[in-house]
């Protein structure tokens, strides 16, 4: 095979044309969403991911309007999942939930994914140390190590994990899922290690009300560093403690 | 006597020095030994014989890196072998790791060693096209052949 060394020029030429255009890509993909995060301190292919950075989400739900799915559709495409006509063992990357105000009876929709915990019960509870948290705070399952037990599941409060039931062909090269394993969202992280936003992130900010934006907690001078420190969101089961990066906004 | 003795002898020696030299030509036909297709690159990542007995270990190793630690180099990448190892099917489309043509397969089965890289990742590459890199050659080739169809018109 000669594809070696011939296909990772043009990632890093892909990656270097990003860092240089950062500012001007900014502008183009994503409003409110800066790439500079991904200058220095992005996690380059060639590299490990570094522990100085802490990628994590804020999602505003004041301009995530009900009916839209676009988060959802795009999380789909990209992974490859698709629903199985049977909503209790459906893949759960992402979803709307709705939440209802019995007393003024009004009624938002929540977009909830895996929550990348800063201390996640998954991790805690794996035996086989599948459920992992890379060095950048994204908590992953090391589907080469996961005997599909199924613990994660029950210990994530979020709900974000779903085991895969069936037998499946043909999935993304990207993004590989099977039988017998318990998957989740990954926050894209093959599109992170290369220099690209979440599929959810670019579909919101492209087609739908730019209400997510990606960053670095640990760059105080960072977007979403700098939102959160202005006005402090709010956060799904705080009161567990596990310090989630994902964030909300008018929740 | 004696001399058709010697020539009897001899025939006997030039019968099994044929056979002898018949044999390695026998091995490579095919009934021996497993010959996987060859890939579509100029060449692997490493020699034939070193892949031969390491690329599971190659691809163990790829595996952790770009899992747990983030390391995504393509050189050792799964989805690499996957897209250059590629054999077409009689629809003319790849074949999947169902069918015993598959490269990986074409040893495995004759080894009698499972594995089970293919039940989460794809066994062939994206009908869509979207990770086959076009060489520069290629797209000259491609570039050549419209120019002269545009003056033919």
């Amino acid at each position: 095979m000669s594809a070696g060394p011939q296909t990772a020029q043009p990632l890093a030429d892909r990656r270097a044309l990003l860092r240089g255009a950062g500012g001007f890509l900014a502008t183009l993909l994503a409003p409110g969403v800066t790439l500079y995060a991904f200058g220095a301190q992005g996690s380059p292919s060639e590299g490990p991911a570094s522990s100085k950075v802490r990628w994590a989400l804020l999602i505003d739900i004041g301009k995530c309007p009900p009916g839209c799915d676009l988060c959802v559709t795009a999380c789909r495409e990209e992974n490859g999942w698709r629903d199985t006509g049977r909503p209790d063992i459906d893949a759960q990357w992402i979803r709307k939930v709705k939440l209802r105000d019995a007393q003024s009876g009004e009624h938002r929709e929540v977009p909830v994914m895996c929550q990348h915990c800063d201390k996640p019960a998954c991790v805690d509870v794996c035996p086989t140390g599948a459920s992992f948290k890379r060095a950048d705070g994204i908590v992953l399952v090391d589907k080469h190590i996961c005997i599909g037990c199924r613990f994660c599941m029950m210990a994530c409060p979020y709900k974000a994990r779903s085991f895969v039931h069936e037998p499946l062909t043909d999935q993304k090269p990207w993004a590989p899922r099977g039988k017998g394993t318990v998957e989740g969202c990954t926050l894209c992280v093959h599109r992170l290690d290369s220099a690209r936003l979440p599929a959810c992130v670019e579909t919101c900010a492209d087609k739908g009300g730019g209400a997510m934006m990606f960053g670095d907690l640990n760059d105080p001078n960072s977007d979403i560093a700098k939102a959160i420190a202005k006005y402090p969101p709010s956060q799904i089961r705080s009161d567990l403690g596990l310090e989630p990066a994902v964030r909300y906004r008018n929740l | 006597m004696r001399r058709s003795a010697a020539t009897a002898l001899g025939s006997v020696l030039l019968v099994a020095l044929a056979a002898a030299s018949a044999m390695p030509a026998a091995a490579e036909s095919g009934w021996l030994a497993p010959h996987p297709p060859k890939g579509k690159g100029e060449h692997c990542v490493a020699d034939t014989a070193f892949m031969r007995r390491n690329h599971m270990n190659m691809l163990l190793r790829h595996r952790t890196e770009a899992v747990r630690l983030g390391v995504r180099t393509q050189q050792y990448d799964l989805n690499g072998c996957v897209n250059c190892h590629a054999v077409a099917g009689p629809d003319g489309k790849p074949v999947s790791f169902d069918s015993p043509q598959h490269f990986c397969r074409s040893c495995h089965s004759y080894a009698a060693v499972s594995i089970d890289c293919f039940e989460c990742h794809p066994s062939r590459p994206e009908e869509t096209g979207k990770t086959a890199a076009v060489r520069p050659a290629d797209r000259e080739v491609a570039a050549i052949g419209q120019y002269l169809r545009d003056i033919g018109r």
